[in-house]
């Protein structure tokens, strides 16, 4: 018996994240049912239940198994995650003109999902190693090459949303890897060019993205396409008033107006029943359950344990303020899920993963 | 929170993880105020939408109000019928189904698209209608592509019906879809692209109380526009029925009198303005537009140049002929000069260097035999001595150049020219010469056939002039009665008086007409038993000279009038003909006596048909009275009787004493004894004793 198992238990478990996130997932698996009442999803919410328990599960799983087995794994993993990428584009299930899913047995899964949590781990284990040191250039362009190759593969995919929830790993690990100020604007300049002159190209996106893009700002630009979902959204949330509608009493939601309202716009359908007080009171959980995160990542033992768990907070709190975002009308619609709320398996198994592992550092933080 | 301060090893910069928990507080914030923004401020304003979303209005539509005549006989009907809407679904392309329904519904494509596009503008809840009247195997194809089309939707309504072969086309008007002309202007800004709206005729008119008011029924609908719930329904209100003034007997009489002559008939009752007929020809079929008119059917009626959508018993504004010597008898003889003009007539006059002419050689000719000849040149020596001014005057004063005011759309003015008109209209001088043309209602005199049944019809009931009117006006709500006149001001109903002496004079002239006579101008319209008065009018298309060298065609013959009446004095009816291109004023004279015996003939048989008038019946008499027994040949039958009877209304009542006075002694009593009833008819010596007291 190693040390570090004896030293392990699970009286160390973060039992208050879990309750924190149970209640979400309560929450999620409720409005799941009352957003799929009246349409062909119903039913969705025993799926969305298996998928948490199976969440669950993977989630102890997880937490049992040392981080620092997983970092030594990970560029193993790295290469799987390459191929099975490459191997989406190239077998994939065809839905909706993008290739996004394997078919493994009965099951559908997104492996640009948990591709996530390694780059997660890929990233840590990348600034972790530099040793806190000042980052050269070359460490920068190397952890952009870390980053960049999966996230290309994703996004010729195409998936763009989930493409971007690469990025906050990236700057995550930039910021608390040791990038200085200097180089940090000369970053944030030289992405702006980028960005102004991927958008001006026409070449790299396609005209739907765009309008997609830009239709939040104006819906009634695009009334039929992406604009519909957002006025639909944004009629959802605010119809919802202070206390809502009531549960399964949106008429938003139970009129199918509003567009997938158990996925992308389940946070949409939850202000609509239950107004500003219930959404706030999910934004808390939220914030609570981030500052739980970065707590732990502050007690982690070891650099890299805190670098794993940052990672995580960043895409969490990227795909929170995404979401909400779209949903209120301050994001373009991109399709990437509320986490914890959102129905989907790939999702909950990430989010579940990301947070064993996050476990598992928290009940390591005093071994070493 | 409690932030753990951590020493072992390499970790985490503190003041970097404190910067994310501030970047996450603030974007917590961010997204709260967001909320606020929606759910707090904008609460009200999404509420309005998220209702706007899930309520739609399937409209209920209100059956237009019939149509009956005086006597409360149906003229135009409705009958159920389907229209097949088209739901706009907001996140639904309908594009690419238009080619399917156009197939299935048999309706063209582009005109389909153009309808969709029409609708562009209307909000998204509001259904477009794009096939009226919908067939029973339309109606099955609706039915079995519910799940490819659920954007298709029907609605049972009523429609109309309108009578066979145009009969009162003219009066009824037609429904149509209101066209976007008609939308911008302010008496339609309450209708909506699609809604069915009268043109033309009482349809038009009166389409506000026909309308009704649509109802529509709300229901609970999801983003695919299915029916999930429903919240309740405001009930159509059926449009006003109304009762026109029109008289189906003499309508058909009059429509059957000018069979397919180019022309039309007014029948109208002077006393009140009631107008019983109006005929115009050629007509129109109204249940051709109640869907949606066929385009060449449309344009076949818009240029035939006969123009069949012309009402021309209000709309043909033409030269009335010799009819306008009516009027200027009325002139002459009130102003004192025709009583003692005296002319002889040896085919024309022509006192300033132009001669006209006059049809006959009449010989002498005064006021008394002017009318009944239309002597021309009576009437140019009348005119001269008049002037146009005194004519203008009278002729303005009786209705000329003026709309009657009746309550149809499009009634035109006719003309009346003057001394003041021309040099407004033309620059210049009125010469004497002209007002020759004036006096025989050429030049440029202009009239309505409803003008001149007004305007004679009027003389002839010593210048009581009505105003004519469809409608009887005690249906209509006061304010619309009131809209209504102000909208259509016309002369209206004046009261001119003319002197008896006068009136008799033109009135037994007018009766002279249609008597059989030398120069008489309408004695083929004669009528046994029946007081028709009337006068007749030609009026030349081209000049004599100029028609001697044409071709003569159809349409250089001359356009002609009849104005008849009966009774001659205060008539209960005139009747105006016009038959264009007609040759000979006798031939619509000919017509106008149809309409005429057809209205006498209905009257007679009605005063037969109808209950006695229930007037307190007399008091019986007691009569006595002698006879002697019917057919009594030999002297031994032929016995005087003698009794008292009571008689009333229906004959005798009763036999008040035996007969008495019978000599022989009455052994045998006569056979007529007990039938006394006629007996004293028979015998014509009944005597009044005293009357009967009763009650």
């Amino acid at each position: 018996m190693s040390p570090g198992r004896r030293l392990m238990s699970f009286r160390d478990f973060d039992w208050a994240l879990l309750g924190m996130v149970t209640l979400l997932c309560t929450i999620s698996v409720l409005e799941i049912y009352s957003a799929t009442l009246h349409t062909k999803y119903i039913g969705f919410h025993t799926k969305q239940i298996y998928w948490i328990a199976g969440g669950v599960i993977a989630m102890f799983i997880f937490s049992k198994i040392d981080y620092h087995k997983l970092i030594d794994w990970v560029p193993w993993a790295f290469g799987v995650s390459l191929v099975s990428l490459v191997a989406v584009k190239l077998v994939g299930t065809k839905v909706l003109g993008a290739r996004r899913w394997v078919k493994i047995g009965p099951m559908h899964f997104q492996p640009s999902e948990w591709v996530k949590l390694i780059l997660i781990l890929a990233v840590a284990r990348y600034f972790a190693n530099l040793g806190g040191r000042s980052l050269t250039w070359k460490d920068i362009a190397k952890s952009f090459a870390l980053v960049g190759l999966p996230m290309m593969l994703v996004l010729v995919q195409p998936d763009m949303g989930t493409a971007l929830t690469y990025t906050p790993i990236l700057i995550a690990g930039l910021f608390l890897g040791g990038i200085n100020l200097r180089q940090g604007l000369i970053l944030m300049i030289c992405g702006s060019f980028l960005i102004a002159g991927v958008w001006t190209s026409g070449k790299i996106l396609k005209p739907y993205q765009k309008a997609r893009l830009t239709s939040f700002i104006n819906p009634d630009d695009d009334p039929k396409g992406s604009g519909y979902q957002i006025r639909q959204s944004l009629i959802a949330v605010g119809s919802g008033g202070v206390w809502g509608k009531g549960a399964a009493k949106g008429t938003q939601t139970q009129g199918d107006f509003l567009p997938i309202p158990h996925a992308d716009f389940i946070f949409a359908a939850f202000s609509e029943e239950h107004g500003f007080v219930g959404a706030v009171f999910v934004l808390l959980l939220y914030f609570f359950i981030l500052m739980r995160l970065i707590q732990n990542a502050q007690t982690a033992a070891d650099l890299p344990g805190s670098l794993i768990i940052m990672g995580i907070v960043a895409v969490l709190t990227f795909q929170i303020a995404v979401n909400v975002g779209m949903v209120i009308g301050f994001m373009p619609v991109t399709g990437i899920p509320l986490p914890l709320m959102s129905y989907g398996g790939s999702s909950v198994l990430f989010t579940f993963l990301a947070l064993g592992v996050a476990m598992n550092i928290r009940m390591r933080r005093f071994v070493n | 929170m409690n932030f753990e301060r951590v020493t072992r090893g390499e970790k985490l910069s503190t003041v970097k993880a404190t910067a994310v928990q501030y970047a996450i507080l603030a974007l917590m914030l961010a997204l709260t105020a967001g909320l606020w923004r929606l759910q707090v401020l904008g609460a009200e304003n999404f509420k309005a939408l998220a209702e706007q979303n899930r309520i739609r209005k399937v409209p209920v539509l209100a059956a237009r109000g019939k149509l009956f005549d005086r006597e409360n006989r149906l003229i135009v009907d409705n009958y159920p019928s389907v229209s097949c809407f088209l739901v706009r679904e907001q996140n639904r392309n309908v594009d690419a189904d238009l080619p399917l329904i156009a197939r299935g519904l048999h309706l063209d494509v582009e005109q389909l698209r153009a309808t969709l596009r029409r609708f562009r503008a209307a909000p998204g809840y509001q259904p477009i209608p794009i096939k009226q009247d919908v067939t029973a195997d339309e109606q099955a194809f609706i039915e079995a592509h519910r799940n490819e089309l659920p954007e298709l939707e029907t609605i049972e309504g009523e429609r109309r019906l309108y009578p066979r072969d145009g009969f009162a086309s003219h009066v009824i008007g037609y429904v149509g879809e209101v066209s976007e002309e008609d939308l911008n202007q302010t008496r339609y800004a309450a209708y909506e692209p699609g809604d069915v709206v009268g043109k033309g005729g009482i349809e038009e008119m009166y389409d506000q109380l026909l309308r009704g008011q649509d109802g529509s029924r709300d229901v609970i609908v999801d983003s695919h526009g299915r029916e999930v719930g429903y919240l309740g329904t405001q009930h159509a209100q059926p449009g006003k029925e109304l009762r026109l003034t029109i008289d189906n007997d003499l309508q058909r009489a009059a429509e059957l009198a000018l069979g397919n002559r180019n022309g039309a008939i007014v029948a109208m009752d002077p006393r009140n303005g009631e107008i019983l007929a109006l005929v115009s020809r050629p007509s129109f079929d109204p249940n051709a537009f109640a869907v949606r008119i066929d385009r060449s059917e449309w344009n076949k009626l818009i240029t035939d140049p006969d123009h069949p959508l012309m009402n021309k018993a209000i709309q043909a504004q033409l030269a009335p002929g010799s009819t306008f010597k009516i009027l200027m008898s009325v002139a002459g003889l009130q102003e004192g000069i025709a009583q003692d003009l005296k002319v002889t007539c040896s085919g024309g006059w022509g006192p300033y260097g132009f001669y006209h002419h006059c049809d006959e050689k009449h010989g002498a000719v005064d006021i008394h035999n002017a009318i009944p000849f239309s002597c021309d040149t009576y009437f140019y020596q009348l005119g001269d001595r008049l002037g146009i001014n005194k004519i203008a005057q009278y002729a303005t004063q009786f209705g000329y150049g003026q709309k009657t005011g009746i309550d149809l759309p499009g009634e035109q003015a006719g003309l009346m020219p003057s001394a003041q008109w021309l040099m407004k209209n033309y620059h210049r001088r009125w010469y004497p010469d002209e007002t020759l043309d004036v006096a025989i209602g050429q030049g440029a005199v202009e009239a309505t056939p409803l003008q001149l049944a007004r305007i004679i019809g009027g003389i002839a009931s010593g210048g009581h002039l009505v105003r004519p009117h469809l409608v009887f006006p005690d249906q209509l709500p006061a304010e619309f009665r009131k809209d209504l006149l102000e909208t259509l001001p016309g002369s209206g109903e004046v009261n001119i008086p003319i002197d008896p002496e006068n009136w008799n004079v033109i009135t037994d002239g007018m009766a002279e007409v249609t008597q059989p006579g030398y120069f008489h101008t309408a004695g083929s319209a004669h009528l046994e038993g029946i007081d028709l008065a009337g006068k007749t009018g030609t009026a030349q298309l081209m000049s004599h000279e100029a028609l001697g060298r044409t071709n003569k065609g159809h349409n250089t013959r001359p356009n002609v009038w009849f104005v008849g009446l009966t009774p001659r004095r205060n008539p209960e009816l005139v009747v105006a003909v016009l038959w264009q291109n007609g040759e000979f004023s006798y031939y619509p004279a000919r017509l106008g006596a149809r309409v005429v015996s057809a209205y006498v003939e209905k009257q007679r048989r009605l005063a037969h048909n109808l209950m006695p008038p229930k007037t307190p019946a007399a008091r019986p008499v007691e009569v006595g009275a002698v006879w002697t027994t019917p057919g009594a040949t030999t002297a031994d039958t032929a016995r005087l009787h003698a009794g008292r009877f009571f008689v009333g209304d229906a004959g005798v009542i009763s036999q008040s004493r035996a007969a008495s006075l019978s000599r022989p002694a009455s052994k045998l009593a006569s056979p007529m004894q007990g039938r006394q009833t006629h007996l004293p008819s028979q015998l014509g010596i009944a005597v009044p004793i005293k009357p009967w007291k009763a009650n």
